[in-house]
């Protein structure tokens, strides 16, 4: 009956995928380990699948055994797969704040940013969120050793 | 300038950019592998800078989707680069194209573990980010003392602690021996002290993890929890950066609010009414506000806060302010909230109480059953399924029908699945059933499994009254133009059987039957072919007297298949053909089949399979190597109580011998391997071994000697029983008190007594609801039997006590519950006669080695059993006059009352269904009340109540009883004299007691009846 009690210990994110809307994808940063072959299943068909709804729909989509929460900013969408369970607005949210956190050091980011610049984006995602866990939510923090690095070069 | 003045790698992803098709990318990407190969053969003529540059490279490539078998040594050789930029570069591609069995990873491990004791922030920061993301077994042992030092350090910032947080989450998972849960939880709640917001987000996850292991452990956490919920919501002391749209760090709201879920309860009052304070306050102060992203993240935290109240059980009033809430969520237009809402109804459902007021909103969820977006309509359905029963099952059932037909592809097996379920499950009536069941066949017959239509042949053949209803119905079906090859089956057989029910009927002499069927033949395959055939010999061996054409009909298509290929078909003909010709002996050997033995329904028995495995299952397929990695912790506890458990019922069996132990032994193992991981040995050994039942079970009565025969034909109820006479010569009491219920049992049984559903029994493995329907001298009820954790319960048994007056009938209760699963277990109730005594359910388990047994009370009672009824003056007089006195009618003085103001009173009265009658008695002391009381003895009874008060001393007065039996007037008074006096929420006489001998009854009667004489003389 306390069905609560029992979303034992999971990891909450998954992926995260960035796509564009022809279908290739930007970025793609997995948190539990999967063939490369897998990998390219899944993602044809979650992006399948996304890609096909319109914007009056929800931002849920329910695949295998994850929980596709999504967003799609211009040409852009933000794909996370998270386990069943996970508080999806909370996702949606944290999606919000990649983009934000992108856009205060891009200053209006967009997919040309995030392609030639992808080492920046992977150390930011990887200051967000280590072992599928939200680490960081201050934007100021994150931005921290991107900002080292660019001192540095 | 792009990446950091990569120019290679900006051309390389310009390249990509322009290539026109797949086909273009493929070569520049090989040329690109290739370049990058050659360079790094002579790797010590490259810079840091090249060997940064041509990683990053294959980094974009692998993301791509192309494989990259080489250069992951010199990814990881970058990780002991002295500078940042090039350190930096190894540790995140190393973690992004390796996997934590990678041979080069263990070679780093030396490098690794020097970053993280070294004095160097950001390479700490590196390094441990690394290993929160990949590292393995090895890591963990050798780095975890490190992780946890880094973590409580005082001296150290909150940058490298809160990477350290999740570090070792991810190490714990690998090997949960890496923390020491002594030392730990202590440190655990100082953590959670932690101002600063980053390290708190990540020690929440960590958290977590420890609390869903082991929630004792970290007791002393759970107040902290608290603290820290207060601090968000109060927004006390939170830095503008973790502010999100004005609201405190949504996330870390979530996840604390997650982490205190898995606490089983919250016991402190104090911590209990701060944290409800919070809770209202969320419930209370979300309003929908123009701001998405503030929206989101509000809503975001309002979730959250529901799951949360389901979990501690709130009031019902807060729970009914969820569901009010949930409602409104899912008639709104905004597509994300009205798809939670949804969800989180569903799990509301898991809460008792409430199913009633989800009721509420089932046209809403129809509605939602229509909705455009998929996502929405999963979610609908799920709802509707789980919020089903007998009360709304024919109005859901006919929205999933109805939408079958308009269904995607996609969702119509889960669709049919369900419905066959729910039909199968709360049929109100089987013809019923069998509309559904052939409805399912028309509309989505490739969905229907044989198991289903097996069954609706079932239940025709053990139902006479069911026959001709679905012959006829079969019948109608063949009209169609193009039915489903199921649908041929089922028709087919069920009028070779009963076809000849409707012999009357227009369109259905047996000729005529003959030829509809007949016409099917060519375009259905073999195995559909052998039934047909067995329906001609049926028709043929109905048809009497004998129809010449018929026969010679009938005989053509026999000696047709006389020389069929197939064994089955061809063996059919040829022994139908023989046998037609035998005259009088077709009609005995051809006679209608004989009832079926009940068995469970393979359909429930699968979905019940398939409900708790679903998210495993598909986690097979994709996730089968990580999931033995990332939560060894589970599985190494599953493990441990499934070889523990059954194993013992196996060494019981073993001894004995020959046949019976071998079928024991079958039956035994489908259950054991699975969780064991054996799938491929058992595969097909489930329905063997039933088979295996049935054949050898006759057998062995006759083979081996008597005490072996004893336990064979029932295995698990035989063991058992062994298990419960043990217990029951050890006292019970102290066997069972190693598990402890939750909440008051004897409050419950008096809440259960005025209401017809709620919880009857919780301890931390089980809860045990109730729902009740009463009509007349008949109960419904249905056990839930839940079962709270991720092993199985096992020799689960339930026993039914009942008293002398009910007659009670539970359905088969499984021995074993599946893990986090419920099971539904019928018990009919039938009243006999009047009786105050309580029915009480014997029930135990075993979990672990914890054996409970636990003796509970059953509101089967006299109330019950009782329905209000009004009565008029006019009809009320010559009633009460036409009763003269004893036995009939009733009076007794009762002092020490429970002083009650007289309007509490009625209600109380009303509550037990004793309608209390306003104006009949002229003094505004008194009370009148009127019921029906129904029993198989006594009929519908009328029973009338008089209660004279006396204003001047409340704690007693004068009751009268009267009805048109003596043993009723008698236990109808002691009933209400019961409620009067005692406080129902005192802890009555043990239960065990309760069952008295039917002897005791009639020789305390007539001392009471004395009684009320005396105590009357004395009032007057």
């Amino acid at each position: 009956m306390h069905k609560l009690q029992c979303w034992i210990d999971k990891m909450g994110i998954r992926f995260v995928l960035m796509v564009n809307k022809q279908g290739q994808t930007r970025l793609a940063q997995y948190y539990e380990y999967l063939t490369l072959e897998e990998r390219r299943t899944l993602e044809g068909e979650i992006v399948r699948k996304c890609l096909a709804r319109n914007e009056h729909k929800c931002s849920f989509v329910e695949h295998r055994n994850y929980k596709i929460v999504y967003r799609r900013y211009a040409s852009l969408f933000f794909l996370v797969g998270v386990d069943d369970g996970e508080n999806e607005l909370a996702i949606l949210e944290f999606i919000h704040l990649l983009v934000e956190t992108m856009d205060r050091h891009f200053g209006n980011v967009c997919e040309l940013d995030i392609m030639f610049h992808l080492e920046k984006v992977h150390f930011m995602l990887e200051e967000m969120v280590v072992n599928g866990c939200i680490v960081e939510t201050s934007k100021a923090n994150i931005l921290t050793p991107v900002q080292l690095l660019d001192k540095a070069s | 300038m792009a990446m950091s003045g990569m120019r290679g790698l900006s051309v390389f992803i310009s390249d990509i950019r322009n290539c026109q098709n797949k086909e273009q990318e493929r070569l520049r990407v090989d040329k690109e592998l290739g370049n990058i190969r050659t360079r790094f053969k002579n790797e010590k003529a490259l810079t840091p800078y090249e060997k940064k540059k041509y990683v990053w490279k294959m980094l974009y490539i692998y993301m791509l989707g192309y494989d990259v078998d080489f250069g992951h040594m010199e990814a990881v050789s970058l990780i002991s680069a002295p500078k940042y930029p090039e350190k930096q570069v190894g540790y995140i591609v190393t973690s992004s194209l390796l996997n934590e069995n990678h041979d080069f990873l263990r070679l780093a491990i030396n490098t690794v573990r020097n970053d993280i004791i070294g004095r160097n922030e950001t390479f700490q920061c590196l390094a441990l980010t690394m290993v929160g993301n990949i590292g393995g077994r090895e890591f963990a042992e050798s780095l975890a003392p490190d992780v946890q030092k880094l973590l409580i350090s005082s001296s150290c910032r909150p940058l490298v602690r809160k990477k350290a947080a999740l570090c070792l989450l991810r190490l714990y998972r690998k090997n949960p021996d890496v923390v020491n849960v002594d030392g730990w939880a202590d440190r655990m709640a100082q953590l959670l002290d932690e101002r600063d917001l980053g390290v708190l987000t990540s020690s929440m996850s960590l958290l977590v993890a420890l609390v869903s292991n082991n929630h004792e452990a970290y007791w002393s956490c759970l107040p902290k929890c608290i603290k820290i919920l207060e601090r968000l919501a109060r927004s006390q002391d939170i830095p503008q950066e973790y502010t999100y749209y004005g609201i405190p760090s949504p996330w870390l709201q979530v996840k604390t609010m997650r982490a205190l879920q898995y606490f089983p309860t919250i016991e402190d009052p104090n911590a209990r009414r701060s944290l409800f304070e919070v809770l209202q306050r969320i419930l209370m102060g979300t309003d929908v506000v123009k701001n998405v992203n503030k929206n989101n993240a509000s809503h975001a935290v309002l979730f959250e806060a529901l799951a949360l109240v389901m979990h501690l059980d709130a009031e019902k009033e807060m729970m009914s302010q969820c569901v009010a809430l949930l409602g409104k969520f899912i008639a709104v237009r905004e597509p994300n909230i009205r798809y939670l809402g949804l969800e989180n109804m569903t799990r509301m459902l898991m809460v008792t109480d409430v199913q009633d007021i989800i009721k509420r909103h089932q046209a809403q969820i129809i509605t939602s059953l229509k909705d455009p977006d998929i996502s929405i309509r999963r979610r609908a359905l799920d709802l509707l399924y789980g919020m089903c029963d007998v009360s709304n099952a024919k109005d859901i059932v006919e929205e999933l029908l109805q939408y079958l037909s308009t269904a995607e592809f996609a969702m119509r097996e889960e669709l049919s699945l369900k419905a066959a379920i729910l039909a199968e499950k709360f049929a109100p009536d089987l013809s019923w059933y069998v509309d559904v069941i052939l409805q399912l066949i028309d509309k989505a017959g490739d969905f229907v499994s044989d198991d289903i239509w097996f069954r609706v042949v079932q239940f025709v053949t053990n139902n006479e009254d069911l026959q001709p209803y679905a012959a006829a119905k079969a019948r109608e079906y063949l009209d169609k133009p193009a039915i489903h090859e199921t649908m041929v089956k089922v028709s087919a057989y069920i009028l070779g059987e009963f076809g000849h029910l409707l012999a009357r009927r227009p369109g259905c002499s047996p000729k005529e039957l003959f030829s509809i069927i007949h016409e099917k033949l060519p375009t259905v395959s073999t195995s559909t072919i052998s039934i047909l055939l067995s329906t001609y010999a049926k028709i043929l061996m109905h048809s009497q007297p004998p129809d010449p054409e018929l026969q010679n009909q009938i005989w053509a298509i026999f000696k047709k298949y006389e020389s069929s290929i197939e064994v089955e078909i061809q063996q059919r003909a040829v022994e139908y053909f023989e046998l037609s010709r035998k005259g009088a002996a077709l009609m005995d050997i051809l006679a209608e089949m004989p009832k079926f033995p009940e068995r469970q329904s393979a359909l429930i028995k699968k979905a019940e399979d398939t409900e708790v495995d679903t998210a495993e299952q598909s986690a097979i397929k994709l996730r089968a190597q990580q999931q033995s990695q990332t939560s060894n912790a589970l599985v190494v506890t599953e493990q441990s109580h499934a070889n523990g458990t059954p194993s013992v019922g196996q060494l019981s069996l073993v001894k004995m011998p020959s046949m019976s132990s071998h079928v024991d032994g079958n039956s035994a193992d489908p259950r054991l391997s699975p969780e064991n991981g054996t799938l491929t040995v058992v595969d097909s050994q489930p329905s063997s071994a039933d088979l295996l039942g049935d054949l050898l079970g006759p057998l062995a009565i006759e083979g081996p000697p008597s005490i072996n025969v004893h336990p064979q034909p029932s295995s698990n109820p035989g063991s058992d029983g062994t298990v419960v006479e043990a217990t029951a010569i050890v006292p019970v009491g102290e066997q069972a008190n190693s598990v402890q219920p939750i909440g008051n049992i004897a409050e419950r049984f008096h809440a259960l007594c005025v209401k017809d559903s709620g919880v009857l029994y919780e301890d931390p493995y089980i809860q045990i609801g109730i729902k009740a329907e009463w009509r007349g001298h008949q109960g419904h009820l249905v056990l839930f039997l839940g079962n709270k954790n991720t092993s199985p319960l096992v020799s689960v048994q339930a026993l039914i006590l009942p008293p002398m007056h009910l007659k009670m009938e539970l359905s088969l209760v499984p021995d074993t519950i599946p893990p986090r699963a419920q099971v539904q277990c019928p018990l009919e109730v039938i009243n006999l006669h009047p009786s105050r005594d309580v029915a009480v359910l014997d029930f135990s388990y075993k979990f672990g080695n914890d054996m409970v047994d636990v003796k509970l009370r059953l509101p089967a009672v006299l109330n019950k059993f009782l329905q209000p009824i009004s009565v008029s003056a006019e009809e009320f007089f010559p009633q009460w006059r036409s009763l003269p006195g004893p036995p009939l009618k009733l009076q007794e003085v009762v002092r020490g009352v429970r002083p009650l103001p007289l309007l509490e009173m009625a209600n109380l009265f009303n509550s037990y269904h004793l309608l209390v009658c306003p104006g009949l008695d002229p003094n505004p002391n008194n009370l009148v009340a009127s019921t029906t009381f129904f029993s198989e003895s006594t009929r519908a009874m009328l029973c009338l109540i008089r209660i004279e008060t006396d204003p001047a001393d409340r704690t007693q007065l004068r009751m009268t009883i009267a009805s048109g039996d003596p043993t009723l007037t008698f236990e109808l008074k002691e009933f209400v004299k019961e409620q009067l006096v005692s406080i129902p929420t005192t802890t009555r006489i043990p239960i065990q007691q309760t069952p008295t001998s039917p002897v005791a009854q009639p020789t305390s009667a007539p001392a009471a009846l004395t009684d009320p004489g005396a105590m009357l003389a004395a009032l007057l």
